[in-house]
């Protein structure tokens, strides 16, 4: 008995160090100076529910033909930029089969000759076509909109590739040597863009790719809540989702497209 | 030709003696520099963690991956930084390196070891 109060004791002892440093970590920058992602920084201890949905609006008329921020930052936050061309392979092999979760898109009307460039990744449907055909039930929608990959129970069929409208999900095909502690990955499992979710799980609200981008054109928040940026923005002006005929009701929006 | 076999047999004995004096003893995978060598116990008493670590590891990875919790005692990362040891460079030793934490028991009792073909087997400092 006594040995186990001791235990709850460690235990609420522990739970007071873990939030004074946090504290500490919060006031440490400056005085009267807080960075706006460093203030609430600790890691959830609720599970997480639908009052928040998390989304994207991207005006594409920020992006510049051959900027790369966003795909680069992505890359080195999610260990992307570690996995290394199989041997053997031909570079155009590994051009097309490698892993990432953005990709740049480059679209142009036919018509007019406009050319438009913007970043494409899983867009993190309410419907998502990707969850519907996963038979092992690996490929699922949090509770806050995020679309993601449960790399425990996937089993590397493939369908979710197959299914997904918008070329968002990527295989892995080779052991990974080098693995990140925040994007666990290997052999034989797909993944995607999941809005950085380590990043929000421990507090933050921001993308690395949205805090790459100096241009500002990706803004990310909640879509729930009306004040939030993304909301204002999608308010003020007029976002489309792509394929908006499959009516999977996307939570990454873009504008003058 | 009898002598030089001998002679064999007595080298092969021999190393294996070697090896045997370097390799680790179920249980003892703790020694060292790592920050659990520095406590008297894991997130949980030493006898319940030895058999049920695994039962601990697979219920939080569920709770971590589908609801986001990350505020955790029993995080797969937490073991890893905690039991993680350093060598006289200072540098991280994998953690499923022959003889290292996890693998001097999974080795000894063989157990396969899996978190490892994708979880990261020292701390890389971005995030748990």
């Amino acid at each position: 008995m006594s040995q186990q109060t001791d235990h709850l004791a460690d235990k609420a002892r522990r739970q007071f160090l873990t939030k004074a440093t946090g504290v500490a970590a919060a006031t440490v920058v400056a005085p009267g100076v807080f960075l706006h992602s460093v203030g609430n920084a600790a890691p959830r201890e609720e599970p997480v529910n639908d009052s928040v949905r998390w989304g994207m609006l991207i005006d594409t008329s920020k992006c510049a033909d051959g900027c790369n921020d966003c795909v680069a930052a992505c890359d080195k936050e999610n260990g992307l930029d570690q996995l290394i061309k199989p041997e053997g392979a031909s570079e155009e092999q590994w051009d097309m089969q490698r892993p990432r979760w953005i990709r740049s898109v480059k679209l142009k009307n036919n018509l007019t000759g406009r050319v438009t460039t913007l970043p494409m990744m899983c867009q993190h449907c309410e419907h998502p076509p990707c969850v519907d055909v996963c038979p092992t039930g690996a490929s699922f929608r949090r509770a806050d909109g995020i679309v993601m990959v449960d790399r425990h129970t996937c089993i590397g069929c493939r369908y979710c590739m197959m299914a997904c409208p918008y070329n968002a999900r990527s295989f892995i095909h080779e052991n990974v040597q080098l693995k990140p502690t925040a994007t666990p990955r290997g052999k034989g499992c797909v993944e995607s863009c999941n809005l950085c979710v380590h990043r929000l799980d421990n507090g933050l609200n921001t993308t690395a790719c949205q805090e790459a981008c100096d241009k500002g054109a990706i803004v990310f928040g909640d879509l729930r809540d009306p004040e939030s940026a993304v909301s204002q923005a999608l308010a003020k002006y007029p976002a489309v989702q792509i394929r908006a005929d499959l009516k999977l009701n996307t939570g990454v929006r873009y504008t003058d497209v | 030709m009898k002598g030089k076999f001998g002679l064999g047999l007595v080298m092969a004995l021999c190393l294996t003696l070697f090896a045997g004096f370097g390799a680790p003893h179920a249980g003892e995978g703790i020694e060292g520099s790592s920050k659990a060598a520095k406590l008297d116990a894991c997130v949980e008493p030493t006898d319940y963690m030895r058999r049920n670590h695994f039962e601990l590891i697979k219920h939080q990875r569920d709770i971590t991956v589908h609801e986001g919790v990350r505020a955790t005692d029993y995080s797969l990362a937490g073991c890893v930084d905690c039991h993680v040891r350093k060598d006289a460079q200072g540098q991280h030793v994998p953690v499923n390196a022959p003889g290292e934490f996890c693998s001097g028991c999974h080795q000894y009792t063989g157990a396969t070891l899996d978190c490892f073909t994708c979880h990261a087997t020292k701390p890389t400092g971005n995030g748990q």
